[in-house]
């Protein structure tokens, strides 16, 4: 596998800035002043990449939903309505940034920053290449998951800053979705963590001989299933349902406050399929000639897709079906897999306690067998009743064939 | 074909029922008297007797002396329908009582009627203005109505 | 638990709302997620037409009448000639109440397609639904102008038949269309009604009894799925119904997902009446001489058709002169608002939009 090392490696930055610090003559302070060099470089391009990449990701939505429809997506600015994302944000910056008088103004401020910070914070942990920005924390996944749980936070405070009915009411349900979410999700993670055996993204990559959507299906699921519902899209939207509320919790922001808190939504689906691909797809390992960090954008852009076509195409749940499904459905789901797991690891690891590659196809093909059918018994429970539509009996109480006499 | 009963028909079963409620009954309409509509309705409806279960509408019409109100009736079960009419006079406060416990449909239009036409139910728990806004002085659909 | 006090709280769903179905408003007492009290308020859209009607001649009133269920014109326009007719005593010629029914059924099958793209679109589906539901309305509406000219406000019938005859252009489009609406209807309903979200959405709520659908003068397709069958065009034919052969589908529950069944079922067998009017059709007249200025004898008289919402019925007064002395319309949708408090309570907010939905109504029709 090739892999562009060294392209985004956090010491390539390090060691070029300390040979010029040291060349001007800095000495010992060098050090710390090239880190921190190195620091603020990699920030900005982290930052603006990843603004730049939910700018035209925004295109693709709309592009993608229109074509879902039936239609064509926004075609007006630039060819194929390529500057679109740039005319919305023109757009939003020249707004006014209204402030409503009794609103909470530090906490209204701070809600959309709270909401993007955490999800710029999570791709500097995907591992890129060996030394990619911080890709070899040892605690990679741990800090996702922490840093993810304040988007609930976020949210609340977006709803609460703004003094709004409909606000507060939006944002309630919104940080009761996504606290109940959490744990699946930390459920279908830990089943990762039982095979690779550490919680550093790079190790998790490593040890993915056969890429863990085939080997644990299951935990696949509950993942996605739990990652969908913490970015608040289709099925899960309730908290910004349209037709419901106005807007939820982002009915008082316009402006700049809105075009952060819209940035952050979209930012959101990128990052999920970047830990998505590095967690269950096998993250840069691929194929030669073509290097790893292109297969990596290929796995990505697939789970974007699979994101998008969900949200084209199912209407949403009810609140308290969405709460049934984290806590009775997801819940149990990510248990029982890394129950499984658990098992098959303890069955078939051999002394040292590694897995080797058959070990793990024996996993894959018992793991996809029970998926399968546990799904096919819990749709048939649960599922076809539904399906079922008694005969309608015609009413006795109107006979319009009843010829008077 | 929903037959449609005489107004004799109408005026026979509505006199074995509440006697003395017909003023007079033609071939089509059967006029009765404004403060007995409430128990000529029960009497209509009675699934033994005529069984009018279902009321199509109520409309109030302005003949300048005074106003009319004409009920049609359907029955599902027999597929016939009737109509029964009443004549209420006075200009001012014309009132009328409410069918709205023998058919709940007659909900919305009782108070239609007395937003636009002026005539009161009374009975019907919540006689507000519908389609006009509160406050609104006059009753439009009546022929002295001067916008 | 005690202790804790909550408060019900009072919210509007004003007049302005994605999804009140045009400018409805309703106070909407809730507690926590629970509607304790539903007060629905319109009047937003009353433009007096009862009223208007009294100043102008009998002609001029078909366009008033487009107006006000704008969804659906041809039947609205169907149920006021039918009542000048039934008034001065007018016959119709056979190849007009063929062409007739053409529309008014044409009409039945946009109708319904428009209730349900909106009422999955409330359901969350991303207007997915929506824009495919539409884009078959968009060859129905095509083929109303090749009819009369325009596309939603029709104006298309006068009192003794309809105002211009159909071109070749038209038969050849409306037997391609014929041709291909039952599969597309297949395809609407496979795609929707065995998916899980949007059962688990309609299955069982908003639920209206049989009982209380009759006694609050509902009629339609709301009073179908209840699962009472009772369809005008049976009961009591008018034009030439008594000659096409169809079903009349009623739901079993009374919930909301018999609402939406039940209109996708009505488009198929819209579908066999139009099939069996091309055969059925002949070459003929299609208005009898009426003078412009119609003059009906003193008189009143009460018709009603079966439109897609519902039972659409003009009640007329004349007193002989060249406008009506008193024009009353029977609005479905007006009635249909009834039972919404009893349907509403108890139900959860999410439900709130989807039952309204399915009632299926239209301003311009309630609030006239």
């Amino acid at each position: 596998m090739i892999s562009l090392s060294g392209l985004i490696d956090f010491y390539t930055f390090y060691n070029f800035f300390r040979g010029i610090f040291e060349s001007v003559g800095l000495g010992e302070s060098s050090a710390w002043i090239s880190y921190l060099a190195t620091g603020i470089l990699l920030s900005f391009i982290v930052i603006n990449v990843m603004i730049i990449a939910t700018a035209f990701y925004t295109w693709f939505e709309r592009r993608t939903l229109g074509r879902f429809h039936v239609r064509r997506g926004p075609n007006r600015h630039g060819p194929f309505g390529l500057l679109q994302p740039f005319a919305d944000v023109m757009k939003l910056i020249m707004k006014e940034d209204t402030l409503p008088d009794e609103a909470d103004k530090p906490v209204m401020t701070l809600a959309p920053i709270a909401l993007v910070a955490p999800t710029l914070l999570i791709i500097t942990v995907i591992p890129l290449s060996e030394n990619s920005f911080l890709g070899s924390l040892n605690i990679g996944i741990l800090f996702i998951v922490g840093v993810t749980s304040v988007n609930s936070i976020a949210i609340f405070m977006a709803g609460w800053g703004s003094r709004n009915k409909y606000a507060v009411l939006g944002s309630m349900r919104g940080a009761a979705m996504l606290i109940s979410y959490e744990i699946p999700m930390a459920l279908g993670i830990t089943s990762v963590l039982l095979l690779s055996g550490s919680l550093a993204m790079t190790e998790i990559v490593k040890s993915q001989d056969i890429w863990f959507i085939a080997v644990m299906p299951l935990g696949f699921f509950v993942f996605m299933a739990a990652a969908t519902a913490e970015m608040s899209r289709t099925p899960f939207d309730q908290i910004e349902a349209e037709s419901e509320l106005g807007s939820g919790y982002n009915t008082e922001f316009s402006g700049i406050k809105f075009a952060i808190l819209f940035l952050a939504e979209f930012m959101a689906p990128i990052v999920t399929a970047a830990v998505a691909a590095t967690l269950f797809l096998g993250g840069t390992k691929g194929f030669d000639p073509i290097p790893g960090q292109a297969w990596f954008a290929l796995k990505m852009f697939l789970v974007i897709f699979v994101l998008l076509w969900f949200r084209a195409t199912w209407p949403r749940l009810r609140v308290d079906q969405i709460m049934a499904f984290a806590w009775k459905g997801l819940f149990g789901l990510g248990l029982f897999n890394i129950f499984l797991v658990a098992i098959e690891i303890m069955l078939l690891s051999g002394s040292a306690g590694e897995l080797s590659k058959s070990d793990l196809l024996i996993m894959s093909i018992v793991n996809w067998t029970i998926t399968i059918s546990t799904l096919l018994i819990l749709l048939n429970l649960f599922g076809h009743k539904k399906l079922e539509r008694p005969e309608p009996v015609p009413s006795p109480l109107a006979n319009m064939a009843a010829e008077a006499d | 074909m929903t037959k449609v009963l005489t107004g004799y028909d109408m005026a026979e079963a509505i006199e074995s029922g509440v006697p003395g409620s017909v003023i007079k009954s033609d071939n089509s309409n059967v006029w009765v008297e404004p403060h007995s509509i409430l128990e000529v309705s029960k009497i209509l409806k009675n699934p033994g007797g005529l069984d009018f279960s279902y009321l199509l509408s109520i409309s109030a019409v302005d003949y300048i002396e005074n106003f009319e109100l004409v009920y049609h009736l359907v029955s599902m079960r027999n597929n016939y329908s009737g109509i029964v009419k009443l004549s209420c006079s006075g200009r001012l406060e014309p009132s009328v009582p409410s069918v709205i416990e023998v058919w709940q449909g007659a909900d919305l239009q009782e108070r239609e009627i007395w937003d636009l036409m002026g005539i009161k139910f009374e009975g019907h728990p919540n006689l507000k203005r519908i389609l006009l806004w509160e406050g609104f002085e006059g009753h439009p659909l009546r022929k002295d109505y001067l916008g | 638990m005690e202790g804790i006090r909550t408060e019900p709280v009072t919210i509007n769903l004003g007049p302005q709302h994605p999804s009140t179905h045009g400018v409805f408003r309703l106070r909407v007492t809730f507690d926590g997620e629970q509607i304790i009290d539903v007060e629905p308020v319109f009047g937003y859209l009353h433009r007096g037409t009862e009223k208007l009607a009294e100043s102008r001649n009998y002609v001029q009133i078909v366009t008033l009448t487009d107006r006000m269920d704008y969804v659906a014109s041809m039947s609205n326009n169907l149920a006021y000639v039918r009542t000048v007719e039934k008034l001065s005593g007018i016959e119709v010629p056979e190849r007009a109440q063929y062409i007739r029914v053409i529309s008014a059924e044409l009409q039945r099958v946009a109708s319904h397609l428009m209730a349900t793209g909106f009422l999955l679109n409330d359901l969350g589906a991303l207007a997915t639904p929506l824009t495919y539901c539409f884009r078959e309305r968009e060859r129905i509406l095509d083929l109303f102008e090749m009819l009369c000219g325009a596309r939603i406000t029709l104006s298309y019938m006068r009192p003794g038949g309809i105002f211009q005859d159909t071109t070749e252009e038209f038969w050849e489009s409306l037997g391609s269309l014929i041709v291909d609406l039952p599969h597309y209807i297949d395809e609407l309903e496979a795609l929707i009604s065995s998916n899980e979200i949007v059962l688990a959405r309609t299955r069982g709520v908003g639920i209206l009894s049989d009982e209380k659908a009759i006694d609050c003068s509902v009629s339609g397709p709301n009073l179908r799925a209840s699962g009472v069958q009772w369809d005008l065009r049976i009961a009591d034919p008018y034009e030439i119904y008594n000659r096409v052969k169809f079903e009349v589908p009623i739901g079993a529950l009374g919930d909301t997902f018999d609402r939406y069944y039940v209109r996708i079922a009505e488009m198929r067998e819209s579908v066999k009446i139009i099939t069996q009017c091309i055969e059925q059709i002949e070459e003929g007249p299609i208005r009898t001489e009426v003078p412009f200025i119609i003059r009906p004898p003193v008189g009143e008289a009460y018709c009603s058709v079966e439109g897609p919402k519902g039972e659409l019925g003009f009640y007329m007064v004349s007193d002989g002169g060249i406008s009506p002395y008193r024009c009353k319309v029977r609005a479905p949708s007006f009635l249909n608002l009834t039972p919404l408090r009893d349907m509403l309570k108890g139900w959860k907010m999410g439900d709130l939009i989807i039952i309204l939905g399915s009632i299926d109504i239209v301003l311009g029709e309630v609030d006239r």
